[in-house]
């Protein structure tokens, strides 16, 4: 079900294409290839911020649940991201190589964008039950590069805005609320291991 | 070359100022409507909404031989931030506040006649003149726009510019009543727009009153907006409600918001690219694949001798 609602985004632009075709699109939007651009940018940002919200989310009700969707959210964040990266690779640029590199080697927003989506890719690779399984202890360590990559997808929309930072700083605040909930969680339970530590039992319990 | 270059006609000669000056004083002498039909301009001041067909409009030699930008583009997708900053705010939200009428332009600074006086006052003596040019936004995407207009260089003679006068300097309405962009502090309010005097004067700027034949929407910068073919879009001013001549060079809006991205020249120049983004190429609305972008925009057989030994990197 919610996968479907994931897809909702690609699949309202695709039903554009579809039922109006490439010359009813070209009416309908000025300029498509910008949109569908821009939009898969945003969706993408948009999953991973809803990705990292999971743990927050589960630290606030004490639920389990949100830990469920983590995965799939996150695999729609790196999908959205492909998309956008594509779009831009194909259609905006035309695949002109001296373009993408000039792009790459001298736009900070893009260099940042795409160092964004590589940081993705070994996340998405290992997601499975297995990977998890095989790195262990490490896998954790490896995925806090979601937050990372989170930080330069809103550098890469900051960057590119012209005057207009709004959309960029709200999702700049939600994602800073989303790190201040871990971190006064982690805190709390700091503090609460010290004073288990400190306590008369608990020194009994680790003696030495 | 796509532009069907005239022949080198000076300016003066199409609009000789001794003319104009007969024809004020005929019409001062209350001949006035007589008068107006004569100009041929035929400006007709009782019907000015958006979308009015304009009468007499002559056919210029300054047309572009590529399809036309469909309508609906051309007034549903354009940057007009005192409506806001996404393309389709101007056409949802200036219709709905900007009142075009009646409208004051004042013309004042380094001329022997400055003088304030309603648009229609301004209009005119003149004749309007369809004039299809390319449109190039520095975002890297143009259209084809049919303007109905007049050369600025025109109008401006009629005040007698001084040789002080080494700028034009335009200004847009500042009222947020009627521009609600304006409550932000997105630029500085009102927005400012300048051209050297000898850019104004160049046959190709014209001041627009209409588009596709028609008076002007308003969220194309009604009643009255510049166009500078060769250049950035964001030069071409709207809603003018001001234009001073001065010996400064004026500072412009996106010039003072982001000075090493919008310089105040701002022509189109494949070889200089913005910072965050390439000016080799351009998407043309409607469009699907980009089309190579020409040195002055095309009109480097027209303007380029404006800009003689001029390091363009750094007059950008």
């Amino acid at each position: 079900m919610l996968f479907v609602v994931c897809l909702l985004p690609v699949a309202w632009y695709a039903g554009d294409l579809l039922m109006h075709g490439v010359q009813g699109v070209f009416e309908r939007y000025a300029d498509p290839i910008k949109t569908i651009e821009h939009q898969s940018g945003i969706w993408a940002l948009r999953f991973l911020i809803l990705t990292l919200a999971m743990t927050p989310l589960r630290l606030l009700t004490g639920s389990l649940w949100p830990i469920r969707y983590r995965r799939m959210l996150g695999l729609f964040a790196f999908f959205y991201a492909c998309l956008h990266f594509l779009v831009y690779l194909f259609l905006d640029l035309e695949f002109d190589l001296a373009d993408v590199t000039e792009d790459i080697l001298e736009r900070p927003y893009i260099t940042i964008g795409l160092t964004a989506l590589l940081l993705m890719l070994p996340l998405a690779v290992t997601s499975t039950r297995g990977w998890m399984r095989r790195l262990g202890r490490r896998w954790k360590r490896l995925h806090r590069l979601a937050y990372v990559a989170a930080v330069l997808a809103v550098m890469h929309f900051w960057w590119l805005v012209k005057l207009d930072i709004s959309e960029p700083l709200a999702y700049a605040l939600i994602l800073a609320v989303l790190f201040g909930i871990r971190l006064v969680a982690r805190q709390r339970q700091v503090a609460r291991y010290m004073r288990r530590v400190s306590s008369p039992d608990g020194a009994k319990r680790n003696p030495g | 070359m796509l532009i069907k270059r005239p022949d080198d006609i000076p300016a003066s000669e199409i609009t000789d100022p001794e003319l104009y000056r007969q024809r004020r004083r005929f019409l001062q002498q209350g001949v006035a409507v007589a008068g107006a039909a004569l100009t041929a301009g035929l400006w007709l001041p009782d019907s000015v909404e958006a979308g009015t067909r304009l009468a007499n409009v002559k056919k210029s030699v300054w047309r572009v031989d590529e399809p036309l930008t469909p309508y609906r583009h051309v007034t549903g997708y354009n940057n007009f931030y005192e409506f806001g900053t996404s393309k389709a705010a101007p056409a949802r939200y200036a219709p709905k506040t900007l009142k075009p009428r009646p409208w004051r332009v004042t013309i004042d600074g380094e001329c022997e006649k400055p003088g304030r006086m309603d648009i229609d006052d301004l209009i005119r003596p003149h004749a309007l003149e369809e004039r299809i040019y390319r449109f190039r936004c520095v975002e890297a995407w143009s259209m084809v726009i049919p303007w109905v207009g007049i050369p600025l260089g025109a109008i401006l003679r009629r005040f007698r510019p001084t040789s002080k006068a080494k700028y034009v300097r335009f200004e847009t309405l500042l009222d947020p009543e009627q521009m609600p962009g304006q409550r932000t502090r997105l630029l500085r309010w009102p927005y400012v727009e300048g051209l050297r005097i000898d850019e104004a004067m160049h046959p190709l700027t014209i001041l627009a009153v209409g588009l596709y034949g028609e008076v002007l929407p308003h969220q194309n910068g009604a009643p009255l907006r510049l166009v500078v073919p060769w250049k950035y879009g964001f030069k071409s001013i709207k809603s003018i409600v001001r234009i001073s001549f001065v010996e400064r060079m004026p500072r412009t809006s996106w010039n003072l918001a982001a000075p090493h991205e919008y310089g105040f020249y701002a022509n189109v120049n494949p070889h200089v690219a913005h910072p965050r983004w390439s000016q080799r190429k351009e998407r043309r609305i409607g469009e699907f694949r980009r089309r190579k972008t020409l040195m002055f925009n095309g009109y480097a057989d027209q303007v380029a001798g404006l800009y003689k030994g001029m390091d363009l990197r750094r007059y950008y």
